[in-house]
């Protein structure tokens, strides 16, 4: 099949072409360069006037594992809501906060989505992470594997284990869990929460190890670096959500030394505690950091007003926070000597004034980051929004008018508490497409992804260009992936499968020896079946794995 | 004849992993660290390689072409048992979307105490490795835990180290309602648990007065249900004393009318205790007959726990109103599809509706189900995962023996490609 696009605006970033009518070829499930002879066109769409990016790319998304299916299983009456329908190529399912996985492959494709990574794969629950996500359809995905409170990491550090002993621990762990990145949450804290420490800051230790956050990001950091995986070390810092707490994220940044390091949901870590309410906007500060630290990367967390529900791996967090809940039922769990979760419905309210002005406050870090290349398009889904609401984010970053009608609709306390009124930026096409899609694409390391040119994969979304973003964005006209038409006006039209990405680095197997005594001591399953084997993903003939480059070797 | 170590099981509910099972062509015997549930799930011999229709046998695609051929016509077909592996679930999913059906698991009603309580106000729970390594107070609340689960005391009470404890042996074991049967909650130090014995359907009344003591409410009663005031304080205050307490129940075992309540009670009497300064979590026990699977794959297909139906072409969740044998016996199911690909024990209920079995090869029946297809067992015929009772950890099953029966997941993926291209 030979594909022709004819005569479309394209925004590819990783070409450098910013709104240039090109031609697109595809042929086999790739981008192919311009045919020198001729060959047949078996297809050919005008897309004269239409704008053309690469699938986007969401970095940030909880759609895999088992917090999910606990925050699913909590709010039935939520998915009562948002029924979906079967149709004849179309399973039935729900959506809304925490859609089903086959939704939750729709939707995303129907948004012109093409991917979405799991930044929480628990090693204990990454079989679970995979066979969600085995059963997301369309989309490719990845997992970031979650370490730093697992006990295992946090004996190592207490017995002084040199950083090779720890690389191998940290790449070992990686295979075992198919992932492409590494996380940490609340780096020590779902331990120490298991020790009855309700807080803990940067500089404070666990009281079983004596070991402290800042240790922790920086020997993970340091493994993440030197074992050659792109992706930076993915961080959820210490004191989600505490006022105040920008300040824990300055020392993070300082504290970091320079290592690569993505800071997630920084909306939530981004809290001051100016004015009557003790509770202000720390982006300025903080903004002015990562726009000076270019080691450092961000997503932001964007909340949007309306009911969601938040699943974390910080139990710690989660539990002090279940007391603004709404509707008021949640979950913690500590986790196999792992790591822990928790789960917690949130309604949001713009005449809240701590959400409205948490709303401000994430717009606030959109437009004061001067790089699209090192700030990520996210609403931490389910956690700030459902992914869903991403053509409405979408519209608040690139129209300022609209925003600006938004911010006069807030907490009246909280349009005082923030800068946004004044703030011109508009987002433009372009920093769109690098945002979602040729930044996502380098920020984690996917080889042939996340741009047009010929050799790339054929992951395609075209839109009608519209004054009215939201519009949009909600609704292209196609979405292909991997060259297969599976997207027509917002609706799917076909489905297939896509890929899990994950990446391999090195590591002395004699790593076992310390871990398979570990595991016969203290653990509850033998360290042969805890690893988990290619054919989990591939053996039902739909999964496959894509081996990425390791040290952002994906030119 | 080959003997495969570190054999995980399917049956027990708490993931043991340590079996080591001889093969000899399909027979299996376990020679290591069996146990009174797990070596006759595993030794089960196969009697049945064959499919059989209205009792003659057949190949394998008729019983599938005339399975489809039931279910065509069918307005509301009821796919009950649902016990089977990741892949099963998926298919059987699958199939009562294409089909319209209600999907009941076998163990609903007794896990609808637990849903019902965690959809209303959640909990605070806990996974196996952590009762192991930390719990140092265990209360167990209206079940007789040994029986339910051999191994559990051996693997992670009385474990020979522990991170976080100095002696495992001092763990402090309590029991409320119902009193063991064994002794396997005796220490290895010869420390016995202490009992508090009360009927089963008394706990509402005995744990909401436990509960109401843990917040440290005045109680002006001597006794409750036969149990002293006085002793009811003793294990608040252990709860309340203990670094990392752990309540354990099972909701099948609260077989009495809303049930719900003392799951609830005890939920919320757990996080009372967490803010009093200390830690303490729940357990819930489970993971037998694939409810945790059958849960975890309805859970992230549907949104909805495994009692949901499809008959509007989308699901609905319904923990009373789509129950097997209410829509039995009120007439309302028109076919009965049976899975079981774990227990022959565990038959269909009897019914005058066309009836598919899936199940188990071995299952005999007092009356023949109009299609029978005896599947292989996952984790003995073919590889596949399957969750514990503590949710969060799936299992890889192993493939011990090439048998030849087909999976759950392959026979109910041919039902559906069949009812696809009528």
């Amino acid at each position: 099949m030979f594909i022709k696009l004819t005569g479309g605006t394209v925004y590819d970033p990783a070409s450098g072409v910013d709104g240039q009518q090109q031609d697109i070829y595809i042929q086999d499930g790739r981008i192919v360069k311009k045919p020198t002879e001729d060959v047949k066109v078996d297809k050919e769409y005008d897309l004269k006037g239409k704008v053309v990016m690469s699938g986007a790319i969401d970095m940030h998304t909880h759609i895999g594992g088992g917090k999910g299916n606990i925050a699913r299983t909590l709010l039935p009456e939520d998915h009562r809501n948002d029924p979906v329908h079967r149709s004849d190529i179309t399973r039935s399912g729900c959506g809304h906060a925490m859609p089903s996985s086959f939704v939750t492959g729709y939707r995303y494709a129907e948004m012109g989505y093409t991917a979405g990574f799991e930044p929480a794969v628990l090693p204990i629950n990454a079989r679970q992470a995979h066979m969600e996500m085995a059963d997301i359809p369309i989309l490719d995905k990845g997992g970031y594997v979650m370490m730093g409170s697992d006990d295992y990491l946090l004996r190592m550090l207490t017995a002084k284990k040199d950083q090779k002993a720890i690389n191998d621990y940290v790449a070992w762990t990686m295979h075992a869990a198919k992932a492409i990145g590494v996380k940490v949450v609340n780096p020590g804290g779902i331990s120490a929460f298991k020790f009855n420490q309700r807080k803990l800051d940067l500089d404070e230790q666990n009281a079983h190890y004596g070991v402290t956050p800042r240790d922790i990001l920086r020997v993970l950091a340091t493994a993440v670096k030197e074992i050659g995986v792109t992706h930076p070390l993915h961080v959820h810092g210490c004191n989600l959500g505490v006022p105040g707490n920008m300040q824990t994220t300055l020392d993070t940044i300082q504290g970091i030394g320079g290592l690569p390091m993505h800071l997630t949901h920084i909306q939530f870590h981004s809290y001051g505690t100016e004015g009557d309410f003790k509770f202000s906007s720390g982006v300025a500060e903080i903004a002015e950091a990562i726009n000076r630290n270019k080691n450092i990367t961000i997503d932001v967390g964007q909340i949007l007003f309306g009911q969601t529900v938040t699943a974390s791996g910080d139990s710690m967090r989660q539990h002090a926070n279940h007391k603004h809940g709404s509707p008021n039922k949640w979950v913690t769990m500590d986790i196999e000597c792992d790591a822990g979760c928790g789960v917690v419905p949130f309604k949001y309210k713009d005449k809240n004034f701590v959400n409205a002005l948490q709303w401000a406050i994430g717009l606030e870090t959109f437009l004061l980051v001067d790089d699209p290349w090192r700030i990520f398009l996210t609403t931490d889904h389910p956690n700030g929004a459902p992914f869903t609401s991403y053509p409405h984010l979408i519209r608040l970053l690139m129209d300022r008018s609209f925003r600006n009608e938004v911010l006069s609709t807030i907490h009246p306390e909280a349009q005082k508490m923030t800068t946004l009124a004044s703030i011109e930026r508009e987002y433009t096409l372009q920093e769109i497409a690098i945002m979602t899609r040729a930044g996502a694409a380098k920020l984690i390391g996917l080889k042939d992804r996340g741009g047009l040119s010929a050799g790339n994969w054929a992951d395609i979304t075209i839109y009608t260009d519209n004054n009215d973003r939201q519009k949009m964005f909600e609704k292209p006209d196609y979405v292909f992936k991997d060259g297969q038409l599976v997207v027509v006006n917002g609706k799917v039209v076909s489905t297939k499968w896509g890929t899990t990405h994950v990446v391999r680095p090195d590591f002395d197997p004699s790593v076992e020896k310390g871990l398979k005594d570990y595991f016969d001591r203290f653990l509850t399953m033998k360290l042969g079946n805890f690893k988990m084997s290619d054919d989990e993903i591939t053996e039902d003939g739909r999964g496959s794995i894509t081996v990425h480059p390791l040290n952002g070797d994906v030119a | 004849m080959t003997e495969i170590t570190e054999v995980p099981s399917p049956f027990c509910g708490i993931g043991t992993d340590d079996l080591t099972i001889k093969v000899d062509g399909v027979l299996l015997k376990v020679i290591e660290n069996g146990c009174a549930v797990n070596t006759p799930a595993f030794e089960q011999p196969i009697t049945d390689m064959s499919a059989r229709v209205d009792g003659k046998e057949v190949s394998l695609d008729v019983a599938i072409a005339r399975a489809a051929a039931i279910l065509k016509d069918t307005s509301l077909p009821v796919i009950g048992g649902c016990a089977t592996d990741v892949n099963g679930m998926r298919g059987l999913l699958a199939l009562a979307d294409r089909c319209g059906a209600v999907v009941d698991h076998i163990n609903f009603t007794g896990a609808r105490n637990n849903f019902l309580a965690l959809q209303d106000s959640g909990w605070m729970n806990t996974t196996l490795a952590e009762v192991k390594n930390r719990c140092d107070c265990l209360l167990i609340v209206g079940t007789d835990l040994e029986a339910f689960a051999p191994r559990f005391f051996e693997h992670y009470l009385w474990n020979k180290e522990s991170m976080f404890l100095d002696d495992t042996s001092h763990r402090e074991v309590i029991y409320l309602g119902t009193a063991p049967s064994g002794d396997a909650s005796t220490s290895p130090k010869g420390k016995k648990a202490r009992v508090f014995e009360c009927a089963t359907e008394d706990l509402p009344e005995v744990v909401a007065v436990l509960r109401a003591l843990v917040k440290g409410q005045l109680i002006c009663a001597t006794a409750v249900c036969g149990i002293a005031v006085t002793d009811l304080q003793t294990i608040a205050d252990k709860l309340i004393a203990a670094k990392y307490g752990v309540v354990i129940w099972a909701a099948g075992a609260l077989a009495y009318a809303q049930a719900e309540l003392t799951v609830q009670m005890l939920s919320e009497m757990v996080k009372d205790v967490n803010n009093q300064d200390t830690r303490c979590s729940g357990l819930p026990l489970g993971g037998k007959e694939g409810d945790q699977t059958a849960n975890q794959v309805c859970g992230w297909t549907t949104g909805f726990p495994a009692r949901t139906r499809f008959s509007s072409g989308f699901p609905e969740y319904d923990p009373f109103l789509n129950d097997t044998n209410v829509l039995l016996a009120n007439g309302e199911a028109d076919a009965l599809v049976w899975v079981h690909a774990f227990n022959v024990n565990a038959l269909p209920p009897v019914t005058t509706v066309p009836t598919i079995v899936v199940g188990r090869s071995g299952m005999t029946f007092a009356t023949e189900p109009d299609v029978f297809i005896p599947v292989g067992t996952p984790g003995i015929d073919h590889v596949g995962h399957a969750y514990r009772m503590d949710n969060v950890v799936a299992i890889r099953l192993k493939k011990l023996r090439d048998s030849g029966l087909p999976s759950t997941a392959q026979v109910l993926n041919a039902i559906e490609q069949a009812l696809q291209v009528r």
